[in-house]
This record gives C-alpha cells, structure tokens and sequence, in this order.
C-alpha cells in the first residue's frame, strides 16, 4: 500500500504542470461561484501567470529518459517538456489578449479563463499520452472546452453557428479516431503505445485500417487538409481572441500527438504512414494556398494560412526521419508566435470602437499607424517564409527534411504553394502600404501592441540570432524521446 | 567577442542606419518635416560613410590574387556559417553599390510622402544588395538575395507610378517563383555535399545527372533576375513604376545579382552543365539582344526605352559568361559595371525631366536641347555610352563579350553584333525626338537646366563613364585574377568530363 502511495506521489511530482493547470480550473470555478464576473480580471492574469508557471516547469524539468506515469498511461520526456513550454505561453498570450479584448466587449466573464485553462489541460495530456485512452481523454477534454469557447457569443448566430459546427464536425472525427483506435487495440491486443510498438510486426491490412483512421482523426484536430472545411467558418465565428487560440497552442499540441503517434508504437509501420501523411501535407499546401487567394476578411486569411502552415509543419514528418520530428517541433515554435502577433494585431483593428476585420479596413495603414502597419507587415513575411525573417527557417528545416528523406518533389510542391501563398499575404501588405487611407484605426492597446511586438521581436532577429539554441533544443527532445 | 571585420561593417552599416531611423521615430511620432529632413541628411551620410568604408576595404584588397578575402566566418546554426569575403567580381559590385546608393539617395529629393519609411528601406536594401556580393554562404546568399524583395515591392508600391501595384506584385511573384526552386536545390546541394559554403562547394564535383537538374533550377532564378528573354516581362514594368531611385537600384544593382550568380555558382559548381547549356544560353541571349533592341525601338515611354535596351544590355553580359573564355567573362564582368553606371545615369535623365514634367512619353518632348543644354549635353553623353561608342564605358564591355564569342561560335558572335547595330537606332532615336528638333510643346517654355543639387549627381557618373572608357583597365585589372581562375577551371572541368561545345 504505501509503495503504490509513494509511487503515484512520485507520477503526481511529474504531473506538476497538469496539476497546477487543473487546481487553477477547479478553484476558478469555486472563486467565479462566489465573485461572479467581477474576479474575472483576476482570473485571466493569475490564469496566463499559471500557465506560464507551468510551462516552465515542464521546460526545465525534463528527465533525462522517458518517465511513465499512472501505470504508463501518460509519459513525461523530453519532447512533452519542449511541446508543453510552447503550448503554455501561446496559451498564456491569447489568454491575455482575450482579457484584453472582453474587457473593450464588456464581456468579461469568469468563465473564459476556465475554459482556457481546461483547454490547456488538454493539450498537456495530449503532450503526454503514452496510450490510447489517454490520447483520446486528452483530444476531448481540449475539444470539449475549444466547442464552447467557439460559442461564447451565445446570442451572436455567428458564433453559435461557429460553435455547432465544430462541435459537430468534432464529434465525427472524435469518433474516426476512437474507430481507429478499436481496430488498433483490436489486433495488437493493447493499448499502450510501447506494446503496441512492440506488437505491429510491420502492420497488415487491419492494423493500417486503424492507423489511417487515427490519422484522419488528429489530422481533423490539426486542421489539415482534406478534413480542414470546419477552419474558416469556425476561424470567422468565434471572438477573435478566442480564434487566436485555437490557431496556436491546439496545432502544437496535435502535431506533436501525431508525431509521437507515428514515431512511437508506428514507428515499424514508417513506409505505410509516411504516403498517408505526404498525401496530407501535400493538399494543405495547396488547398491552404489556393483558397486564400480570394477571401477577404483576415480571420478567413489566417484560417487558410495555417492549413497550408500546417501542410508545411506535416512535410517533415512524412520523411519519417527523427530529424524529420525536430525540424517539425522547429517549423511549430517558429510558425506559432508569428501567427499570434498576426492576431494581437488583428485584435488590435478598431475603428470608433468597433472591430473591424476585413483587409480593407486596412487599407492606407501604414501613412497613418506606420508601426502597426510594419509589425503587420514583418509578421506576414515571416508567414510567407520571405528572408531574413525566420519563417523562411521554418521552411528551410522542413524542406531539408523532405529532400533528405527522398522527398524532393514535395518541397518542390512545396515552394510552389509558398509563392501562390505569398501572394495572398502580398495583398494584405499592399493594402496596408499603397491603397489610400480610409477612416483612420483607433490606436493599439497596450496588450496587442506589445504581443505583436514579441512575436516580430521572435521573427526577426531573436528566433534568427537562437536559432542555433532551438535546433538543438528540438534535436535533444526527440533524441531522447522517440 | 572579436572585432567584426570590415565587410561585415560595410554590409551591415547601412541596416544601422535604419534601426537609428527607426529609434527617432519612435522618439518623434507623427509627420514631421523636420524629422524628414534629419533623415535625408542621415541617409546621405550613411551611405556616404558606407561607400567611403568600402573604398577601406579596397586598400586592403590585394587585386592580383584570386582567393576570396577579407573573410570572416562565425558558426551560426543548421550547418549555416556567417561566412563574408570578397573576390575582384564581389569587390567591384560591392564598390558599385556603394557607389551608386548615395546618387540615389540625392535624387530622392522629389520623394515628399513618407520620407522616413521611403529612406528607412533604402538602406535595408543597400545592405542586403551588399551581403549577396560577399556571402560566401549559399543559405546567407539566399537571405540576402532573396531579402531585397521585401524592401523592393514595398518601394515600387507605394512611390511608384501609375499602375504602381501591378508591377509591384509581378515583380514580387515573378522573382520569388524563380528563387524558391533555387532554394530546393540549394537544400539539394546542402544535403548531398554536406556544406552551405560557397568555397568548400565550388571544390566539390556534383554527379553530371545532378548538376544539370541544379544548373537548371539556378537558372530559373537567376534568368529572370537578369532578366533573360523569355522571362525579361516583369522589367520593363517594374522599371517604368519604380520611382526615380528605385529604377536606378532595380537596372544597376539588382539586374547584376543575376549575372553574379552564373558567375559565383553555375559556371564554378555545375561546369558540365554549363557547357551542356551553352547552346541555349547562347541562343538566348542573341534573341534578347536582337529581339529587345527591336522592342526597345518601338517604346513611347522613355523608361520603358531604357529597360528594355537593359534587357538587351544583359544579353552581351550572359554571352560573355558562357562563352567560358577570359575576354567572354571579363567582358561580361566589364559590362556589368559598365551597364551599372550609365543606365543608372540615364534613368537619373529620365527622372530630371519627370521631375519638372511629370510624364515620360517621348512625344511630349522634344527640342530640350534649346532650353537646357546643359541637361542635353549630359543625356548625350550617356546615349552615346549605352550605344557602345568607343571612348566611353560601353564599349570595352561589348568588344570582349563578342571578342569572346566569336572564339565560341562565329554566328553567335554575328547576331550579337546586329544588336551593337540596332542599339544606336534606338538610343540616338529616342535622343533626337526628346532632345533635338524645334520645341514645339507650349509646357516645355519654362523648362529649367541642371540645379546644383543635379549637377552633383551627374558629375561623379560622367566621370566614371569617361574614365572606364579611355582606361577601361581600371576595371579590367581588377577582375583580371578572378577572371583567369574561373576560365582556368572551368576549361579543366568540361575538359575532364569531356562535354562542351569547346572551341
């Protein structure tokens, strides 16, 4: 008895960012029954200082090999350290600019932090899950919380429509992924990753059923095409701060959860897998690159941004190399703070008092907010992966791995997709610098201004100069992880 | 911490500038004339300190070796070094730039809406125009190269002309196509050779297969930076809408990366290829300068003239290079140069008159010679430079480039001395309808000549174009080692695999 006590205290020592995330949620909830929405304020602050705390930790704290936890249902390693670190101050940057933001509303409610934080765990134990089971309890603690943040407007019909729609589309893919996750229990006899790895024998037909249903399921998760349809209405729908955070920290977290899928109990299976996700990358490029070309309004702009982002992410993976993992996890924390600032600073268009979002709001930007206008204007670089910013070496790594692992067609494919991708961002840039002024933006918040100004501050130069530091950091975590 | 070496200072000098520019803004916000003027004299001296460095780094460059120098290298990341250092082609680019730049920044004097932001990437540019001539890096030569975009389509969109947008966004999409399928096979080449630097990958011989796969995607980008026909399109387009500077940058700077870039990369690293090639590259660039002489003849816009005798300019540079003999390159180099200077000057003509008229259409003109003769004087000189009179920088470029080929093949040589004909047809057309003649057009009564501000600018181009044509081995001497290495192993190379139209 008392071994197993010392034993599960020992798992809940490593457990500490989870638990920290989760203690903040329950005693939110305590705190918001008695305070109501007035300790909101408080909430949101104390809330991004939890997350922040807790990713840290998971930083810092990284065993030196593979941890598992609660009878291996979860693992802590090195590449759960490095994902969870992102995932936290991406969570803790959207969550501050949705303080930001709901105060200007006036919809400040206790419950958003909550959610947030509820999200956050989520996307830890997906960070971690070392099983099926936890794999899925992870996906949908995340996704039930994403569902109701997409709604909070409740009376706004976009929103709610934001809100259905995801929910419904998510309840699909949840239910590919637990599909395929029957079948995958179903002929190796377990559910642990390890012993699956150990039972795949080089796949067989049903075994493959499942894996690519999984896939299907995180691929839904990721936003990558084909099961990307629910991005722009959902993008579109929801507060925007609340879009901000889904295009960050859940990307991560699901890229890294695939990652660790293929990498671990699939790793036997490489060759099956690797045209699977060749297939995914290859469509998010082009989808995400084509369909951008027409919209408008800028949430709908960033939603295919990131589809094709995430086809970009996915191209070093399918090379199927560890190097392949790194170059993902460099591609994520290069991608990640740059499309923040891009919704800090779409957070960030107000005209007399209202928010505005198309790119014709806009227009003439620059004559009159010229830093705002510059800050947009890097941060777009950077998504287009234009030199010297570092989105160009997001691409760099994730070509190199390609072509290193056979796959010289697909960054061909790829620098295609980033030249049609480019125009659309080009547009956005013109509009801001040559289209005349129209009715002048209300200036920036202190919060967007200065979060725009950190994910700039990463693009150029801070992530160019550390670039050295983040490959190595990325290499190590796969290393000594897969 | 060393030192950071020269190069480093000259490339980057300019970028400081910026950050300063940048800093008094955020101190000062809002428009601000005196702030504008600051800046302009800022910019000046910046660029006049950073040509005056460059002339530094000169005194310690020994012209008689080969060897790249004043290199600096420092470990950066992904198997990437900050790797700079100069040769004699490197060296009289850089020089040219610098050069150029503070001309540039004089005849900006007309820009009146966004003076900072206008002279803030300038400066960007001039410093990632320098790094792509001393990067001894492929991945830092792609940043730089591919960095010029950004300042460029912001600077043709928002200064330039009339359909100012379109041109921005084809030249923006038109380079980028090219140079992204340079990246892949710079990443190809990273992968297979094990190295990013330029020395260590000019050593290394790729498999025949490989380097004609390479030399192709290398040849996309830099075909249409160049620009080579059939991809010369975006030009005459982006040269027209850029404002004064921006064209002066576009035609003498940035048209050479192209150049540049055969010489630094395809005839070094792909020398089979290169010969494989040179067939087409011959045929190419004879049809660019036939084909765009007689375009160019046809214009009604003044600048739209000059770029597309550019694009016919650029066609003597690629046949030099690949007609893989000394006078062929040096001839080529010579003409860069040479080109750099007098179709900057003309398109500083160009923006004389545009200033005080606001049109370039070559039918409003006519008879300036009566009201500015000065003005005249000086646009002649120039014509005359472009159109390969003897005695004038012109022309030592063209002889050694058809000197060359004519060592190649004797048709080649034929056709590309039908356009050393066709140029003077339409330089001295285009000169006799804007300059000569009666003035007829009422608007042009009140015309003025050169102010002192102009005469400042002219000055140094007349007497560079006077100087390399009666004593083009200024320039020659310069290049001369670079030039006999390149030809030498280059010769070693095709010999040894056995390929090549040869002699």
């Amino acid at each position: 008895m008392s071994a197993q006590v010392s034993l599960l205290i020992s798992d809940l020592s490593w457990a500490q960012p989870e638990l920290y995330v989760a203690i903040f949620a329950l005693a939110g909830v305590v705190l918001g029954a008695v305070f109501k929405d007035g300790i909101a304020p408080f909430l949101g602050i104390v809330g991004a200082c939890v997350f922040v705390a807790a990713g840290i930790w998971a930083f810092k704290f990284q065993p030196g090999d593979a941890v598992a936890l609660f009878n291996g249902s979860m693992v802590v390693d090195s590449f759960a350290g490095f994902v969870k670190g992102i995932i936290a101050f991406c969570a803790a940057a959207t969550l501050l600019l949705g303080f930001d933001h709901f105060s200007k509303t006036k919809e400040q409610r206790f419950e958003f932090p909550i959610m947030t934080a509820l999200a956050v765990l989520g996307l830890f134990v997906m960070a971690s899950a070392n099983d099926l089971i936890t794999l899925y309890v992870g996906v949908e603690l995340q996704s039930l919380a994403s569902y109701v943040l997409a709604a909070w407007r409740r009376d706004d019909a976009k929103s709610s429509e934001a809100g259905l729609k995801y929910f419904v589309l998510g309840a699909i893919s949840s239910g590919l992924l637990l599909f395929g996750a029957s079948y995958i229990y179903g002929f190796t006899g377990s559910l642990r990753f390890t012993e699956i790895a150990a039972a795949t024998d080089g796949g067989g037909f049903g075994l493959l059923f499942g894996l690519v249903l999984l896939i299907c399921g995180l691929a839904f998760k990721i936003g990558a095409a084909p099961f990307h349809m629910w991005t722009p209405d959902v993008y579109e729908g929801a507060p925007t701060p609340v879009t901000a955070l889904f295009s960050a920290a859940p990307k991560m977290a699901a890229l890294a959860l695939l990652a660790r899928v293929l990498y671990e109990p699939f790793a036997g299976m490489a060759d099956q897998w690797k045209q699977v996700i060749v297939a995914l990358s290859a469509l998010s490029m082009a989808v995400g690159s084509v369909a951008a070309l027409l919209q408008t309004n800028m949430k709908r702009l960033m939603a295919y941004s990131s589809i094709a982002n995430m086809g970009f992410a996915l191209m070093p993976l399918a090379s199927g190399t560890p190097d392949g993992a790194a170059a993902a996890l460099v591609y994520m924390a290069i991608y990640l703070p740059t499309t923040i600032g891009v919704f800090a600073l779409i957070l960030a268009m107000r005209r007399d008092g209202a928010f505005v979002e198309s790119i014709d709001d806009l227009a003439g930007l620059a004559s009159r907010r010229v830093l705002m206008a510059s800050l947009m204007t890097a941060l777009l670089f950077s998504l287009a992966g234009i030199p010297p910013l570092a989105g160009f070496w997001g691409k760099w790594v994730a070509f190199k791995a390609a072509a290193e692992g056979g796959l010289v067609w697909l960054a061909v494919l790829g620098g295609v997709a980033a030249v049609v991708a480019a125009a659309y961002y080009l547009r956005v840039i013109a509009s801001m610098w040559f289209k005349p002024a129209g009715a002048a933006l209300q200036a920036p918040s202190g919060t967007t201004l200065t979060t725009a100004l950190i994910g700039a501050a990463l693009s150029f130069p801070i992530l160019v100069l550390a670039l050295g530091w983040l490959e190595t950091w990325a290499r190590a975590a796969v290393a000594a992880s897969f | 911490m060393t030192m950071p070496g020269i190069l480093t200072l000259v490339t980057f000098l300019p970028a400081a500038g910026a950050a300063l520019i940048l800093l008094a803004r955020m101190a000062a916000p809002g428009d601000n004339p005196a702030l504008d003027r600051g800046v302009r004299m800022m910019t000046l001296i910046v660029t006049i300190a950073t040509f005056a460095l460059n002339l530094l780094a000169l005194g310690r460059f020994d012209w008689g070796s080969a060897d790249f120098q004043l290199v600096e290298r420092i470990p950066w990341a992904l198997g990437v070094d900050y790797h700079l250092g100069v040769d004699g082609l490197g060296m009289a680019l850089m020089l040219l730039t610098t050069f150029l730049m503070p001309l540039c920044i004089i005849a900006s004097a007309s820009i009146e809406k966004q003076v900072a932001s206008y002279m803030t990437l300038f400066l960007i540019l001039e410093t990632l125009m320098l790094g792509v001539f001393c990067a001894l890096d492929l991945a830092l030569f792609y940043i730089f190269f591919e960095g010029g975009l950004i300042p460029m389509f912001i600077l043709i969109g928002v200064w330039g002309g009339q359909r100012r947008i379109y041109a921005a966004f084809k030249f923006f999409l038109y380079t980028l196509l090219g140079s992204i399928l340079m990246l892949v096979a710079i990443i190809v080449m990273a992968i297979t050779a094990g190295t990013t630097s330029i020395p260590d990958l000019m050593k290394y011989e790729f498999g025949e297969q490989m380097q004609i796969w390479l030399w192709l995607a290398f040849f996309a980008s830099f075909a249409v930076k160049m620009p080579m026909w059939p991809v010369h399109t975006w030009l005459p387009d982006a040269h027209v809408e850029a404002p004064t500077a921006g064209s002066v940058v576009l035609a003498a700077i940035l048209l050479k990366m192209g150049g540049y870039g055969f010489l630094r990369f395809s005839l070094p690293m792909f020398p089979d290829a290169s010969a494989y090639f040179t067939p087409m590259m011959f045929a190419l660039s004879v049809i660019a300068i036939i084909y765009t002489s007689l375009v160019a003849f046809r214009q009604t816009d003044i600048k739209k003239l000059i770029a597309y005798s550019s694009v016919a300019h650029m066609g003597f540079v690629t046949l030099g290079i690949f007609t893989g003999t000394e006078q062929g390159v040096q001839g080529a180099i010579f003409q860069m140069i040479s080109h750099g200077v007098i179709s900057g000057a003309l398109f500083l003509c160009v923006g004389v008159v545009y200033d005080r008229m606001h049109t370039r259409e070559i039918a409003f003109y006519g008879g300036l010679v009566h009201r500015m003769p000065v003005y005249a004087a000086i646009f002649m000189l120039f014509t005359l430079g472009n159109v390969g009179l003897p005695g004038l920088s012109g022309f030592p470029g063209e002889i050694l480039s058809i000197a060359g080929a004519f060592q190649a093949n004797i048709w080649v040589a034929v056709g590309a001395t039908i356009g050393v004909i066709l140029a003077p047809v339409y330089g001295l057309t285009l000169y006799r309808k804007v300059a000569f003649g009666k003035l007829e057009n009422p608007k042009l009564k009140d015309i003025t000549d050169l102010d002192p501000r102009e005469w400042v600018i002219f000055i140094p181009l007349v007497v560079a174009t006077i100087a390399l044509g009666l004593a083009p081995v200024l320039a020659l001497d310069f290049t001369a080692a670079y030039a006999d290495k390149l030809v030498e192993t280059y010769r070693a190379a095709v010999q040894a695999s056995g390929i090549g139209a040869g002699g």
